[in-house]
């Protein structure tokens, strides 16, 4: 099954250890990923640039509004995605728990939802009126 | 798996397979080609679109219990080695398809775990020191080619005991034990017990932390605690057989699966810990689990006991439930499962419901009872009297259990309440019973069951 899971960091926690601990870390987590890839868990990730080089989009009074940022109050912000091939829930939760990054932020883990059935409904929905299914 | 059963699932897969992520499906027809080469012969060619997986989760639903087992005792540790273990299945998920199977898939699958686990903590090792040596142990005690194998019938008893632990809650080592032991994911057991998987992936991560916390062993347990903990792990087990029994139909099979690895369970424990009870409660599952194809009708109904079609029984699940309940019986050392089965028993060997021997039926509840009181066993010793003796005498003791304010909400003593004023034709009476009984049932059959008689009552 497919989880996708959502690194968060705290990036002030992050910027506030030595240089040399940071650069363990990063390596730490690039010999984790490789691991996970060489075992046929990672099917896809990027990590994220800060949070003050995104925009977002809104719908409000009949248009699409754009703002900068987000800038939420909270400490942990998005910092990278991941798609994790795992077994099942739990096996998932034990790779990432492994994770070194799960020592700057939180992980969150969904599974990836199976959308087909919603899409047939859909493709029903917009057929043309009184054309036999094909 | 062997290798005739992967050609028969290839081949059931090819005519019920509906493939729509097609990308990866021509990839994998590419793949599979060698492997159909292989298992088939020349006498068919490669299907357009066969995915593998489904294949490597039937093995891994058969074997990953006694892979597991093994792996704990070379590997020495619960999470190491179900960590190796998952990374085997998917190094066999990408090789076997260009590859092909190998000879032994299970010895396979725990050489290539070894592997793998000497690599992580290779791998780790960069990080942390410490854990050097344990990688140089484990290469340094490769076995012999082969060897790698040998399943010693403890590790899969230890794997059980320690799944089935005291210290952790009954619920809790059900989940455990049918992902460990039994290879369900957490998503099948969630659905099974009808809760979320986040639910059952925290009790699972929970139960995980508190046997590395409190180092609950990694062993059988001997002398005077083993009565105590069979006791514990024969719970779990009946747990799991009732969870799936319960429910004998509905669109998923999982239910029904769940009664299937219960006694899949039993049997094990039947080998390895030949104990009475262990004997009494394998019979208990077989005998109930033998009336399952006359449970329920082709419109899904709920049949019972008396309206069944015995031809349809499973007689060779009683054939073999007898003849264990009658060597637990010899032990003289029996207990409430044994007692239990042998009521099945005696059910079982009735040709027709009135050929049914309700005085021995009587005897065993009331030894039953005596072992261990609970309402429900009179209530069903009620129902038995009233067969044996006739309504008045078993509504004289169902009477004696509400007034004691027993059961007043429990749907089938208004039932059975209600079917003995019905036969002793009272109908009013009968008839608030019956309503009684609609108003607290919660599953559609037993209430359609309950609509009929009302109906029929007029």
């Amino acid at each position: 099954m497919k989880y996708i899971c959502l690194g968060y960091i705290d990036s002030n926690a992050f910027a506030s250890i030595p240089e040399t601990e940071q650069q363990a870390m990063m390596d730490s987590c690039i010999v984790y990923d490789d691991q996970l890839r060489a075992n046929g868990h990672f099917k896809g990730g990027e990590a994220l640039q800060p949070p003050n080089t995104a925009m977002t989009l809104r719908y409000a009074n009949g248009r699409v509004v754009a703002t900068d940022g987000p800038f939420a109050e909270t400490k942990e912000q998005l910092g990278g995605i991941m798609i994790l091939e795992a077994r099942d829930l739990n096996h998932a939760v034990e790779l990432i728990s492994k994770h070194p990054g799960a020592k700057f932020g939180p992980w969150e883990i969904r599974p990836a939802a199976d959308l087909s059935e919603m899409i047939r409904q859909s493709e029903a929905r917009r057929r043309p009126a009184g054309k036999p299914q094909s | 798996m062997d290798r005739l059963r992967l050609c028969e699932d290839l081949f059931f897969q090819r005519q019920v397979h509906v493939q729509v992520d097609l990308p990866r499906a021509r990839i994998w027809a590419l793949a599979i080609c060698s492997l159909l080469a292989m298992a088939l012969g020349p006498r068919m060619s490669a299907p357009p679109n066969v995915d593998i997986r489904p294949h490597l989760d039937a093995l891994f639903r058969a074997e990953s219990g006694r892979i597991l087992a093994t792996l704990i005792r070379l590997l020495g540790g619960f999470d190491l080695a179900e960590d190796a273990m998952h990374d085997a299945f998917n190094a066999g998920l990408q090789r076997w398809p260009v590859e092909g199977l190998p000879a032994n898939p299970r010895a396979w699958l725990i050489s290539t775990a070894r592997f793998k686990a000497i690599d992580a903590i290779r791998r780790r090792t960069r990080f942390d020191a410490s854990q050097d040596y344990i990688a140089d142990a484990l290469y340094g005690d490769e076995p012999a080619s082969g060897a790698v194998d040998d399943e010693l019938p403890d590790d899969r008893l230890k794997l059980i005991f320690t799944c089935c632990h005291p210290a952790l809650a009954p619920d809790v080592c059900a989940a455990l034990t049918l992902r460990e032991v039994c290879g369900l994911t957490t998503e099948e057991i969630a659905r099974a017990f009808l809760t979320s998987a986040p639910t059952i992936a925290q009790r699972i991560v929970r139960a995980k932390a508190k046997i590395r916390d409190e180092r609950i062993p990694y062993q059988v347990p001997s002398g005077a605690e083993l009565p105590e903990r069979i006791a514990a792990v024969l719970a779990v087990v009946y747990l799991l057989f009732n969870e799936g029994y319960a429910a004998s139909s509905g669109p998923s099979l999982t239910r029904s699966e769940l009664s299937a690895e219960a006694i899949r369970l039993g049997r094990l424990l039947l080998d390895l810990l030949p104990e009475p009870e262990v004997i009494g409660l394998a019979a208990l599952m077989l005998l109930h689990e033998s009336r399952r194809p006359a449970r329920v009708s082709a419109d899904g109904e709920l049949v019972l006991l008396e309206q069944q079609d015995r031809s349809t029984w499973n007689h060779a699940f009683i054939r073999e439930g007898i003849a264990l309940v009658e060597r637990a019986l010899s032990t003289r050392r029996f207990g409430p499962y044994t007692l239990q089965a042998a009521i099945a028993a005696v059910h079982a060997e009735a040709r027709t419901p009135e050929a049914t021997d309700w005085r021995q039926i009587c005897a065993l509840y009331a030894a039953l009872l005596a072992m261990q009181p609970s309402p429900v066993v009179e209530l069903n010793r009620a129902v038995a009297v009233a067969m044996h003796e006739g309504p008045a005498a078993g509504l004289v003791l169902i009477e004696a259990l509400f007034t004691r304010g027993e059961l007043r909400d429990y749907h089938l003593a208004h039932s059975a309440r209600a079917d003995l004023f019905r036969r002793l034709g009272r109908r009013d009476e009968a008839r608030a019973a019956y309503e009684q009984a609609r108003a607290l049932a919660k599953s559609d059959p037993e209430i359609r069951y309950l609509e009929k008689r009302l109906h029929e009552l007029g």
